[in-house]
């Protein structure tokens, strides 16, 4: 048995008045008109009870949890509460889940980003349902008039051994709200979870299928207008004046001004990221008119710095790996002497371009300012920050700020940066109305916070005997230096240099999912691919080799090395198994390999393609995954089959250009992603089973999949793919 | 602007817009049928696709007067339970992710069955090449498909 003390974050666990109990301020009701199933009707108790923050219980037994974190598709709304429901000994079907208010104070970091909240939530959560299961114990103990040792739970059931004395978590509720929380708690030992582990489908799931309104785009309010805004339609471009009058006057137009979204005294965050000041805003009564008025004002734009294009930063970053930095990231032995003893050298250059985020709901934002009270509801993934910025710039303090999380229509780290949510917040004060929002496909494509473009130069020496002797990388990105210097194969290789290079532009960039993994993985992979090759040895081989060096003397202190070996190499184990790879093709596909450990997950893959028609199709992939526990399975393999497809998509179709500072793709016309007919036929996921606490999901599937791919596509076409979107280097896929 | 009857998941709805408004922005701002999407406005992603009469259509570009006496479909109503084997296939399957794209895939999936009840897999792709999912589910899309028509036909 685990013992836990309660003392970490005790705050979540002591009674909390109505917090738990949907104590927000605002209290949405947009989704009252939800028409709630039968069941549902006869499973409402008649009186709540809260426990702690985290969950309230009905004297029916019924359990209400609350899902601390925003939700942006990578399931946390369902297995952050299994994780709790775990704990309590409640039957899961007995488990109502609802959006935790944002209150940093009592759930921890209420942020999606970085595949962290299952990781960093995992104590947190397990407590939350551990304290009131104890809670329930003792209240028991205390009625029957016997120790606590003899009372067990199961399913919501309370039970003393030794009697027949029973009872339901909800006839025990009311008592149990009145023990005092404990000291400390007793966790499951982890052969004992009975839901964590188990399949649990989308809590949302039934709402999501009928269409009810969950996301921030979907927000209705009484007297609420709705808000677009213009911004530059080139990077280093301002606002200098337009033709407001003539569109104020078109239908449904109510107001068409310029807006400042910071003002210089505006106290900003990491995640105001890289906003455009001046904006116009246009405000009417609905979407269409709104869209007719943007398309009939003329604003004058002025050049305020460079008009930037793909062909400049294609040419600053090569101009960049040709340098040399005057302080390495890291330099083990002597990368030069290796070099000139080498028996081999390969050398080669790989580039990615600058994507868009393209979640499929556009930017949005619902505000409501007024002198007393500021009400905020939409798709944010750093509430916490948000809410910091709107209290500077509005003149009003944090508690007069209210931000309801909504579901999320994707994420993928562009909503980090909540700018849209100050610009509606800007607008909204300017007009005085309860106003939302909405950015139009080409807004949300055109105003930047971009992944940001790549270049990455590796060389590698091998010795006669093919082993590994040198590696030397240079690594550069916009605005970003890309390179992770103590990941594999870091420790691996006695003389290993590593140099990065930050390119400055004036087109954003932000995190996108797995931000520098997502391009740095892939080059690596296929550069490993060609390595093994030359050294004439099986690539899942080499690389085991690598990790065995790593585990028995490794270069530099373990502790440098920003990666467990024995791990990485576990993964590519159990992947080499199940897809049955000796090397060789298999029924007339060609099979790539790859692996990498980003977000604390380690993953190996392995990709097919057809080779039966002209242009290879991706058959079937194999994931290998260790994130430790795995909290629900199949959301759990969701997440990687998504990862994988958005990698191969974006490594093989996406791609954002400029000219003169303009975007050159604006919608999905031009802006190629990813469709059915070009995704996987089939992916089959594995996952280690080792009993590690866990570690998240929602981005490690992403950046090896591009190795699997460039690698399969080799052994498909004879053609190294090196620059993305692969469709741009000949060869044509799916 | 104009006033138009429109057939509506079987009721008859009256509004009074512009009659190039779409489909799309009649249902969400003016009808609060905010279950099909906007994605992108231009016919390119799908999220905004609803049945007229039998067929499956982009709402963004059917401008509410070319609806005239046409049935019209959205997500809210294809089932009166939510019980469609399209959506029971959907959950069965547990599908999405973020879930914005999916009334789309499903008003489009569920015409497509109506057409085709037994289809291969290769017509289930070009049928729902259309229909984009920024999340990645198209796998668990196509798995749900051949379950929604084994329901149907079972």
């Amino acid at each position: 048995m685990t013992l836990i003390k309660t003392t970490y974050n005790r705050r979540s666990f002591l009674k909390s008045g109505s917090l738990a109990g949907g104590g927000m301020i605002l209290g949405f009701s947009w989704l009252a008109s939800c028409k709630p199933t039968p069941e549902q009707v006869s499973n409402i108790p008649k009186e709540w009870f809260d426990i702690n923050s985290f969950l309230k219980i009905g004297d029916n037994g019924m359990v209400t949890i609350m899902s601390p974190n925003p939700e942006i598709g990578q399931n946390v709304k369902t297995s952050m509460p299994m994780i709790v429901a775990d704990e309590l000994d409640v039957d899961w079907k007995n488990v109502i889940v609802e959006q935790a208010p944002l209150n940093t104070d009592i759930f921890q970091r209420q942020l999606a980003g970085g595949s962290q909240s299952i990781r960093v939530g995992w104590s947190g959560l397990r407590m939350a349902g551990a304290t009131a299961r104890h809670m329930l114990v003792a209240a028991a103990a205390e009625a029957w008039q016997v120790d606590a040792s003899e009372i067990t739970t199961d399913a919501g059931i309370i039970s003393h051994t030794g009697s027949d004395k029973s009872a339901s978590f909800g006839e025990m509720a009311s008592k149990a709200a009145t023990m005092p929380v404990p000291e400390e708690v007793s966790l499951k030992e982890t052969k004992d979870f009975d839901i964590i582990g188990t399949d649990r489908r989308n809590v949302d799931g039934p709402n999501i299928i009928t269409g009810k309104p969950l996301f921030g785009i979907d927000i209705q309010q009484e007297g609420m207008m709705i808000a677009m805004i213009v911004h530059p339609p080139a990077f280093g471009l301002t606002y200098k004046s337009m033709n407001a009058d003539a569109v104020k006057s078109m239908p449904g137009i109510k107001d068409v001004f310029p807006i400042e979204v910071y003002k210089d005294d505006t106290e900003k965050q990491w995640s105001d990221g890289g906003a455009i000041n001046k904006l116009v805003a246009i405000v009417g009564e609905s979407t269409w008119q709104c869209m007719q008025a943007k398309k009939a004002l003329n604003v004058e734009w002025e050049e305020s710095s460079a008009l930037e294009s793909t062909k400049g930063h294609d040419e600053a970053l090569t101009k960049l790996l040709n340098t040399s930095s005057k302080q390495p990231a890291r330099n083990d032995g002597n990368v030069a002497s290796a070099f000139k003893k080498a028996d081999k050298i390969i050398e080669r250059t790989y580039s990615a371009p600058f994507l868009a985020h393209n979640t499929m709901e556009p930017m949005n934002f619902y505000a409501d300012v007024t002198a007393e009270i500021a009400l905020f509801n939409g798709p944010i993934q750093t509430p916490e920050f948000l809410e910091k910025t709107l209290a500077s710039r509005l003149g009003m303090p944090v508690e007069k700020i209210d931000i309801e999380m909504s579901r999320m229509g994707g994420g993928f780290g562009r909503r980090l940066y909540g700018t849209f949510g100050v610009e509606a917040a800007v607008i909204s004060q300017h007009i005085q109305a309860p106003i939302k929002l909405v950015y139009t496909r080409e807004d949300d494509m055109t105003q930047g916070t971009y992944r940001p473009t790549y270049k990455v130069k590796y060389k590698a020496g091998l010795d006669k005997e093919g082993n590994l002797i040198a590696w030397h990388v240079k690594g550069a990105g916009s605005n970003d230096d890309l390179l992770f210097e103590n990941r594999f194969p870091a420790g691996a290789v006695d003389n290993y240099l590593a140099e990065k290079f930050s390119l400055e532009t004036n087109v954003t960039t932000g995190a996108w999912r797995a931000p520098r993994s997502n391009f740095v993985a892939g080059a690596e992979q296929a550069f490993l691919d060609e390595v093994a090759e030359a050294a004439g040895k099986d690539p899942i081989e080499f690389r085991l080799e690598l990790f065995d060096r790593v585990i028995k003397n490794p270069v530099g202190e373990p502790e440098s090395n920003d990666y467990d070996p024995v791990r990485y190499a576990g993964v590519l184990k159990l992947v080499r198994e199940k897809a049955g790879w000796d090397g060789n093709q298999k029924n007339g596909a060609a099979r790539g390999v790859s692996a990498y450990y980003c977000h604390n997950s380690y993953v190996a893959q392995v990709l097919d393609m057809s080779t039966d028609t002209k242009s290879p199709k991706v058959t079937k992939v194999w994931c290998a995954v260790d994130c430790g526990i795995v909290i629900n399975p199949m959301a759990a393999k969701n997440q990687i089959e998504g990862g994988i497809i958005d990698g191969i998509g974006h490594a093989t179709y996406s791609e954002m250009t400029f000219e003169n500072g303009q975007p050159q793709h604006k919608n999905f016309d031009t802006y190629r992603l990813i469709r059915h007919k070009e995704a996987p036929k089939e992916i089959e996921s594995f996952f280690v089973d080792n009993g590690i606490d866990p570690t998240g999901l929602g981005e490690p599937s992403l950046p090896p999949i591009i190795g699997a791919l460039a690698n399969a596509l080799y052994k498909a076409t004879g053609q190294r793919h090196y620059n993305q979107p692969f469709i741009t280097e000949k060869s044509v896929i799916g | 602007m104009a006033n138009f009857s429109l057939k509506i998941n079987g009721q008859t709805q009256e509004v009074d817009v512009d009659p190039t408004t779409p489909m799309l922005w009649v249902l969400r701002d003016h009808l609060k049928l905010v279950g099909t999407k906007f994605g992108c406005g231009i016919a390119q992603c799908g999220a905004c696709t609803v049945h007229l009469g039998d067929n499956a259509v982009r709402s963004c570009q059917l401008p509410v007067s070319a609806v005239g006496e046409q049935s019209i479909t959205t997500i809210e109503g294809l089932s009166e339970n939510g019980d469609h084997p399209v959506q029971k296939a959907w959950l069965e399957e547990d599908v999405y992710q973020c879930g914005y794209c999916q009334a789309g895939q499903i008003m489009n999936a569920s015409a497509f069955l109506k057409r085709n009840p037994n289809p291969t897999d290769t017509e289930i792709e070009d049928a729902m090449n259309g229909n984009i999912c920024r999340c990645g589910t198209y796998t668990r899309i196509k798995k749900a498909i051949k379950i929604a028509s084994s329901i149907s036909n079972a």
